[in-house]
């Protein structure tokens, strides 16, 4: 146990100083591997730990960056109070989506969320209510201000974005370790034997959703004030398979396992640039391998244990 | 009007060949009750390998447009059997036993692969199938004027439909397919060898979904190392809406899609021709997750 | 007083009747089987009483609150627990978080409770911990509060489901075949289980193939054949019913 807090207080340590000693490029690559953990993260909540295939997190993603987006360039309002306002939006968002499909069982519920996806990137692409800016996006969003400081160059960006990763593990810790996380295990071991032990399925079902759909809005925000600019082209389909092959190679249900898999996923092509155009199909590989040979990934979670010297107290009483 | 019947003809068209990937998803549904993700990329493979044979080998000029044609179908139908057999081999097989998320997850790293190996081979930009191998003449047909293309496909499509129905419907190996859909335990214990079955599907599936691909660079001209993916989650929509798991269902399905896409251009608008495919997905799971041909099951508790 | 009451119960699936116009009553603090051949229908009375299935037709009246149609969770939260057939433990879990999912019930906090950790959602975690872990003792699994599910042996993982069953503070708890699987000991065991469950002022309406147990922890039995009531009484009573003695003679069970 506290060789794990050693390795932990290490990388941290690590991560804290890592842009003293890394050109605007690499702390850049650091940049998107803290925004894809974010969002990996996020998915890991629904695809980890409720097991809901979900396939179309990049339209949460999506509506959180456009929102931030169309707020900061049409009312100038400062990109990082539009937050709160890019996980609601997702969050309702999800809650709209998810409503009438959070019935279906493993890969129906798949396929929807793929097609969910999908209609939001060409809704995007249309210019949907004439606010999206059709196939070339936004452009012009603010940078974010924190106390009349500019967050501007990739060093800045680098600590803004991993306070954030941090803030995320604080929470989503937290909320593993309580009744909401445990109910999503639950009901992804036997939804059945879950609603018989007398758990709203449905309610905690969506809740995942909501949930993971909100943080992902919050990291739209972030990307959106990060480009200055984005594009229906940055929330597709392939977009929701990196975060679901992150989760599901990282070790699905554990934190260490996702930020791994977004460190391999992320930062690995950006070491093997030449062999960049490989770069998916390596990814490809890598998925049947695992599922064939560690199903759980590299870093699955470790059972959650309860202090037993309760156990004595509890015979006492019993 | 004749827009109308123009948009039906051209729905039919991409509707069968909606309707030849459609078969490929629901017999593997049927026996494995996985959604082979890859099936969209092995109708890419198909394409691109039609063309490769076109090219290299000057079928159309050797025997002619129409002998050409069956040939190239015929070869590109043996390799994509083959290609299926081994994907089966190599992503799923060894899952069969893994709890069944597992194999879909396998299932969509053997499209990412597949996908990304013919951008490889053949590079991103899209290809562009060889313009003089199908007269560019339209016949009249009452009134309307029908590329040669198209009705080519349609030819092709309907009697390849044909010969899957009669085999599946005629023949023992055809029982047992539909027998392994319906119940795999029972079927087993009726000695049906599921393995084969499972084999046979793998082998039919991919061959037919190759055809399609061809058929989609002969009728397009142009074929580029996404398309599988477009175009797979609409066949698997057709096989949804036809009822997955049942064979004359995805023919159904894929048809009808077809023609409501053609109609939805048409009439609703080109730009959302991709979501109203995708809202009709939806919908179906919806409002009739057995599709129009299939059952309801009950979930025993 | 009643605390379970079937009336007229009727669910088909397909054109089979699975159960047909069954009714009867629990009464609070006993000790009721349900037995009947193979296909009889017992598991389906079971599924219709915790809202798996919704019947056809009929009332289930539950505590005086009508409960026909209602979803699972909310049955279980008046007061209604359940074991299963074929075991549905969460097996990747351990032994102490199957009990915790019955405590689910019975708390309240959310996510954003969770999130902040505030002293009340502490507290609740704090109870519900020791609750789950009388619970567990309650059936002699203790030592084993820390092991997976899936690593307990089929004997204990009846137990487990038990236990899980007794932490939603029911008032009623039905038990499918809790000795299917179970040595004899295990079972003399269990029958002693039943009856400190029982002493707890828990009602109980049980399943079981096994007919000494139905026979020695039962104090009164109902007999269905086809989907139908065909008997109901005290064991001794049941065991000279000749309609019983024919529906498990004439079926050969």
């Amino acid at each position: 146990m506290n060789k794990k807090l050693y390795i932990y207080g290490a990388i941290s340590v690590l991560l804290a100083v890592a842009p003293f000693f890394l050109n605007a490029y690499w702390v850049d690559v650091l940049n998107m591997i803290g925004i894809y953990a974010i969002l990996a993260l996020s998915l890991n909540l629904i695809v980890g730990h409720a097991g809901l295939f979900n396939l179309g997190h990049a339209a949460f993603y999506a509506v959180g960056a456009y929102t931030a987006a169309i707020l900061n360039t049409k009312f100038g309002i400062p990109i990082l109070w539009l937050l709160p306002a890019s996980a609601l939006a997702a969050g309702l968002f999800a809650l709209i989506i998810a409503r009438p499909i959070i019935h279906l069982r493993g890969d129906y519920l798949c396929i929807a969320t793929i097609g969910a996806g999908e209609i939001v990137r060409i809704a995007l692409i249309n210019d949907i209510f004439g606010i999206t800016g059709g196939p070339n996006g936004i452009f012009g969003i603010a940078r974010p201000v924190v106390f009349d400081f500019v967050i501007r160059r990739p060093h800045e960006f680098y600590y803004f974005i991993w306070l954030f990763v941090a803030v995320t593990i604080f929470f989503f810790r937290r909320l593993e370790n309580s009744r909401f996380g445990r109910a999503l295990n639950y009901l992804r071991e036997d939804e059945v034997a879950a609603e018989g032990s007398g758990i709203n399925t449905t309610h905690y079902k969506l809740g995942c959703f909501v949930l993971g759909a909100a943080w992902a809005g919050m990291a739209g925000d972030i990307f959106a004030a990060k480009m200055t600019i984005i594009a229906p082209e940055s929330f597709n389909f392939w977009e929701s398979v990196v975060m679901f092959a992150i989760v599901i190679l990282g070790g699905s249900g554990s934190i260490p396992g996702v930020l791994l898999g977004s460190f391999l996923f992320v930062g690995l092509p950006e070491m093997f640039r030449d062999f960049a155009d490989a770069r998916m199909m390596i990814f490809g590989l890598a998925m049947i391998i695992m599922m064939i040979f560690r199903t759980q990934g590299i870093l699955p979670p470790t059972p959650r244990t309860y202090p037993v010297e309760i156990t004595e107290k509890a015979r006492v009483h019993g | 009007m004749e827009d109308f019947f123009q948009q039906l003809t051209n729905g039919l068209t991409i509707g069968s060949i909606y309707a030849l990937v459609a078969l490929g998803y629901t017999m593997v549904y049927g026996v494995l009750k996985l959604i082979n993700f890859a099936h969209g990329d092995l109708f890419t493979i198909g394409a691109y390998l039609g063309l490769t044979l076109l090219t290299s080998m000057g079928l159309s000029d050797r025997l002619g447009p129409f002998l050409g044609i069956i040939v190239l179908v015929l070869m590109v139908m043996g390799l994509l059997a083959i290609l299926g057999a081994l994907l089966d081999r190599a992503a799923y097989r060894p899952l069969r036993e893994s709890p069944r998320l597992s194999a879909v997850v396998s299932a969509l790293g053997a499209s990412i692969f597949l996908q990304n190996t013919v951008m490889l081979i053949y590079g991103a930009r899209s290809q562009a199938y060889p313009a003089d191998i199908i007269p560019m003449t339209a016949l009249d047909i009452f009134g309307l004027y029908i590329p040669v293309a198209r009705i080519l496909v349609l030819v092709v499509s309907f009697i390849l439909m044909a010969a899957l129905y009669l085999y599946i419907q005629k023949t023992r190996v055809g029982t047992a397919i539909r027998a392994a859909a319906i119940d795999q335990g029972a079927a087993r214990l009726m000695g049906i060898d599921v393995n084969r079955v499972i084999l046979y599907v793998f082998l039919i599936g991919p061959a037919l979904g190759g055809v399609a691909g061809v058929m989609v660079g002969l009728l397009y001209g142009q074929i580029q190392f996404t398309m599988g993916w477009a175009f797979g989650l609409k066949a698997f929509t057709a096989a949804i809406l036809g009822g997955i798991g049942n064979i004359p269902g995805a023919m159904v399905g894929g048809i009808l899609l077809g023609i409501i896409e053609a109609l939805g251009a048409q009439y609703i608008s080109i730009a959302w021709k991709d979501a109203i495919a995708f809202g009709v997905l939806i919908l179906i799971l919806i409002v009739r997750p057995t599709g129009l041909l299939g059952e309801r099951v009950a979930d025993k508790i | 007083m009643s605390l379970l009451t079937l009336k007229n119960l009727t669910k088909s699936f397909g054109g089979l009747m699975a159960v047909n116009d069954v009714s009867f009553d629990v009464e609070e603090g006993s000790i009721i089987g349900l037995i009947g051949p193979n296909g009889a229908g017992k598991t389906t009375v079971f599924n219709l009483i915790t809202g798996n299935h919704r019947p056809d037709r009929g009332e289930i009246i539950f505590n005086g609150i009508h409960i026909t149609g209602m979803l699972t969770h909310r049955i279980v939260s008046l007061g209604i627990g359940r074991t299963f057939q074929t075991i549905r433990l969460f097996q990747n879990l351990t032994a102490l978080e199957n009990v915790l999912a019955g405590r689910h019930a019975r708390m309240k906090s959310g996510a954003t409770g969770a999130m902040l950790r505030t002293p009340g959602q502490k507290r609740e975690e704090r109870d519900a911990l020791a609750s789950a872990l009388r619970e567990l003792s309650f059936v002699g699994l203790q030592e084993q509060a820390n092991q997976l599910a899936r690593n307990l042996s089929y004997g204990n993982q009846r137990l487990l489901e038990i236990a899980r069953a007794l932490a939603t503070e029911p008032r009623l708890v039905i038990l499918d075949e809790p000795a299917s699987g179970m040595n004899e000991q295990e079972t003399t065991l269990l029958i002693d289980l039943i009856r400190m469950i029982r002493d707890r002022k828990i009602t109980i309406l049980l399943i079981e193939h096994d007919m000494s147990l139905v026979m020695r922890a039962c104090e009164r039995i109902v007999v269905l054949e086809y989907g139908s009531k065909i008997a109901e009484g005290p064991p001794s009573a049941i065991k000279e019913d000749p309609k019983v003695i024919e529906a498990y003679l004439g079926t050969g069970d």
